[in-house]
């Protein structure tokens, strides 16, 4: 059956569609029916900084038909060594504007749906459950706890990245098999985090973190391989090395346990000199 | 005694449990989280959790940047 023939109700691939992702649709583990779960999959990228650069820009050449991008941030100087959905030419834009604009110009099929606000306890909820899977590349704690917990009351698969100078993490959480506070049970106490805006980063170690995280939604999409479930990556750019931490369901933990203490979302206090979303934003 | 601290070997003297051991080596406990050959240790357990020759522990600092 050619890819672009209509099978069990899917709407058929077009002629560019094939012509667009032909390398990997060749693959037999995506295929026409993979490509087809790509163009219908609604993935939300928590910011459009340093993780979220790479993260969006391969799932959207990938094809991935939904890109929600929050982000109520626009592009500063500082941004551009890491941040590479943002050109200099876009200095002082709404990021999720020009977030939309490199998506199209690469992939003009993609849907960028731009939410030009913070993410919070009061719109959270809303935002999340429009789409199948989040991919955070927040740049603070509150917003990760919020938007773990948000994951885990809607029972969505959480991509999770994280970088810090040198090292980044990367995990995925499903529904049911844990999540980010079975590892970190709460968030650091206010003062206890380095200067973020100080601690600086390697621009090219997000690219790595958020190349991973696309690799893994992409995975989720198509249903194959070995996902980044229950292992927590950690690299380590400085070594060059990869580690590998067994993680699991805490039937303890306050979210995702068996007695659940959150039930509801939290607006924590921001750390990080009172700018929750400046840090390496 | 011996461990094996995040994949490297570590000749450690003066810790007796994860508590003493992050103590010794400047590490908040609440901005890390622990594996204690192979499991994650709560936090509460840090006290409580002795080491022994051979222990593996990886030290898994919190990571917030995007």
């Amino acid at each position: 059956m050619a890819v672009g023939t209509k099978r069990d109700g899917a709407v058929p691939l077009t002629l560019d569609e094939i012509r667009r992702y032909q390398r990997q649709i060749i693959m037999p583990e995506v295929g026409g029916v993979g490509q087809r779960k790509l163009l219908d999959a609604k993935v939300l990228l928590i910011g459009a900084g340093g993780l979220g650069s790479p993260a969006a820009l391969y799932l959207g050449a990938a094809g991935v038909g939904t890109l929600g991008i929050i982000d109520f941030d626009d592009v500063d100087m500082s941004n551009l060594h890491r941040q590479i959905l943002h050109g200099h030419k876009d200095l002082g834009r709404p990021k999720v504007e020009s977030a939309a604009d490199t998506l199209h110009d690469i992939n003009p099929d993609v849907q960028v749906i731009g939410f030009r606000e913070p993410i919070a306890s009061d719109n959270a909820m809303d935002i999340v459950a429009q789409f199948d899977i989040v991919v955070n590349g927040s740049d603070n704690f509150p917003t990760r706890y919020l938007v773990n917990d948000a994951c885990v009351f809607l029972r969505k698969p959480l991509v999770d990245g994280s970088i810090f100078r040198f090292e980044g993490h990367a995990t995925v959480y499903m529904p049911g098999s844990g999540c980010y506070r079975c590892v970190f049970p709460s968030p650091p106490p206010p003062g206890a985090v380095p200067s973020c805006a100080d601690a600086g980063v390697l621009g090219v170690l997000p690219g790595i973190i958020g190349s991973i995280q696309a690799v893994e939604a992409i995975k989720l999409i198509l249903g194959r391989g070995t996902p980044l479930v229950n292992r927590l990556l950690i690299f380590d750019s400085l070594d060059m090395e990869f580690r590998e931490v067994r993680i699991r369901r805490d039937p303890s933990c306050p979210v995702c346990g068996d007695e659940p203490t959150i039930t509801e979302l939290i607006d924590y206090e921001a750390f990080c000199g009172g700018a929750a979303a400046s840090v390496l934003s | 005694m011996r461990l094996t601290v995040n994949g490297k070997p570590r000749d450690v003297d003066a810790a007796r449990t994860i508590a003493e051991f992050l103590h010794a080596h400047d590490v908040n406990p609440q901005l890390v989280a622990v594996e204690h050959n192979g499991r994650i240790v709560r936090r509460e357990q840090f006290s409580d959790i002795e080491l022994t020759e051979g222990d593996a522990l990886e030290i898994i600092h919190m990571v917030g940047g995007g």
